[in-house]
């Protein structure tokens, strides 16, 4: 992902996306492989340096909404195939290595039981665990408390800044144009069509415009004077210094809030959502995350108590009131959303980006999405996940 | 839990190379290989490579890796943006920052 900022922007262009993370840089893509024509990326600053190069990368089909388990299976399955399909020889270090997802309360393990049954019917190969069963998956696991877990194989994660520079890569190599350090500032319209963005290095004529913003996507969507119901949260993780391989699956706790796991490089990166959060843009990092953090992994996984925290960083969730993103077109006619991913957008970048080219060139689409596009939230059809951190 | 028993090896040969980044195993070469593809800011480079992602926390390779990316902008290092300094300042064991932990006294 070189620091693409080579000549001056076009005049013209078929399609231009604002924001070069995960989603973006897919987006770019996918459309590129239909031969959309002149595709133009913008990136205020770096390629992933937004929630992308921030997130945990976990990558699970363990949902509590079909919609959600449907997306992610199909993420899966093309995660499977990324090094391949992009032709990227680092490689995305895609680690199957499963999730463990644990229950500490009745109402918790209720709710696992309707997820497990949910899943199995879409062929999620899930299973329903004891914690002496979940001990045998993870032996430094702590028990005490806890009333059962669920585990999936085939979940896992990969590296962000890796799979955003593999779809930038490839996506280049299509005639994706990368513009990196480039703002948008405006978006131009005519009676409420796209006609064009507006940045600090020009302005380039376009009738598509595909908004990828990340935290910032309804300061995006404002510029066609559009609100959506998005609120940015910030979240923090950490990481440790790298060991031997211990631990197989991501770790993780919906009521206690925290998942930890340990990358193929061999740290443990972790985190925990806080219901005190309030929303806006604030990613600076806290003393009392690390507090927090380190009291709840400790007790499920006390072994990762040893381990020396190396660095602590912060991001932006980006929210929707229902925990699923908003994707596909808008009043504004050219103007589209994919944004919204409410902590999950990574996961489902690869089926986003199918999906948004699917809806741009007006092809059928591979997964019947139409519940999750703008107009759920004005007709009162929200499509709740209960599983979220 | 067993430390990392050896990094990821590397082919290299011990007469030529120069490392720049000790935690992690990143070398000279590897830095100007990087420049040279074209990722030409100390984050991305960072991210990529993992150089400075390391316990010290970059505290000797990011100096370097400015001077190495100056160097092929022909730039002034004061002018490439640094790598955003992250706590904490230095390593602290996990178990450490939980309440009631036992201090090396007791
Ligand atoms: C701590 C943490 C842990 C997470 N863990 C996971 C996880 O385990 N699994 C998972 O699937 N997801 C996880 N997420 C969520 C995930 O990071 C996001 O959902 C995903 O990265 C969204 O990708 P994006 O491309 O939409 O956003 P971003 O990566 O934020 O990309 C948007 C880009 O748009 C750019 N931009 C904004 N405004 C403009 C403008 N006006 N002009 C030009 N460019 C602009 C920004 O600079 C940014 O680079 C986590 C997030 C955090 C913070």
């Amino acid at each position: 992902m070189p620091s693409r900022v080579p000549g001056g922007l076009p005049k013209n262009a078929d399609a231009v996306i604002i924001g070069g993370g995960v989603i973006g840089t897919s987006i770019a893509y996918h459309l590129a492989k239909k031969d959309f024509g002149r595709i133009i990326l913008l990136e205020k600053s770096y390629l992933a340096s937004g929630s992308t190069g921030r997130c945990g990368a976990g990558v699970r089909q363990q949902w509590g909404t079909k919609l959600n388990c449907l997306l992610a299976i199909d993420s899966i399955k093309a995660f499977q195939r990324m090094d391949e399909e992009l032709d990227y020889k680092r490689g995305i270090e895609f680690k199957q290595g499963g999730y463990l997802l644990l229950a500490y309360t009745q109402r918790e393990m209720d709710q696992f039981i309707e997820n497990v049954r949910l899943q199995k019917e879409l062929g999620v190969p899930v299973s329903f665990l004891t914690p002496s069963e979940a001990k045998q998956i993870v032996p430094i696991l702590n028990t005490d408390e806890m009333y059962c877990a669920t585990f999936c194989p085939t979940d896992g994660h990969a590296n962000p800044f890796y799979v955003t520079d593999a779809y930038a890569a490839a996506g280049e190599r299509l005639g994706v144009e990368i513009h990196t350090f480039t703002k948008a500032c405006e978006i131009l319209t005519e009676s409420e069509k796209v006609k064009g963005v507006k940045t600090n290095r020009g302005t380039v004529f376009t009738d598509v415009v595909i908004n990828a913003a990340g935290p910032y996507s309804a300061v995006v969507s404002k510029m066609v004077d559009l609100d959506i119901p998005f609120y940015p949260e910030r979240h923090q993780a950490l990481v440790t210094e790298a060991v031997e391989p211990v631990l197989g699956p991501m770790v993780m706790s919906f009521s206690r809030r925290f998942y930890c796991q340990q990358t193929p490089h061999g740290s443990f990166i972790m985190g925990m959502g806080d219901p005190k959060e309030k929303p806006g843009f604030c990613i600076s990092s806290t003393w009392q995350f690390l507090i927090e953090t380190a009291e709840a992994v400790t007790k499920a996984l006390p072994p990762v108590g040893e381990l020396s925290v190396v660095r602590q960083w912060a991001g932006s969730y980006d929210m929707t009131p229902d925990a699923h993103p908003i994707l596909g077109s808008t009043p504004c006619e050219g103007f589209y959303l994919a944004c919204g991913f409410s902590g999950h957008g990574f996961m489902l970048a690869p089926v986003t980006g199918k999906l948004i080219s699917e809806i741009i060139c007006d092809e059928e689409l591979s997964i019947d999405i139409h519940g999750l596009d703008l107009g759920r939230f004005e007709r009162g059809e929200l499509v709740i996940e209960p599983s979220v951190v | 839990m067993d430390k990392r028993p050896d990094k990821k090896e590397k082919e290299m040969n011990p007469d030529k190379i120069t490392m720049i980044c000790r935690c992690e195993d990143i070398t000279l070469e590897e830095i100007k290989e990087l420049i040279q593809e074209g990722y030409t800011t100390a984050e991305e480079i960072k991210r990529i490579s993992r150089c400075g992602m390391g316990p010290c926390q970059g505290r000797t390779c990011r100096e370097l890796l400015l001077g190495e990316i100056a160097k092929a902008l022909g730039e002034k290092v004061g002018k490439v943006a640094s790598t955003k300094y992250r706590p904490p300042t230095k390593p602290i064991r996990l178990g450490g920052a939980v309440k009631g932990d036992v201090n090396d006294l007791e």
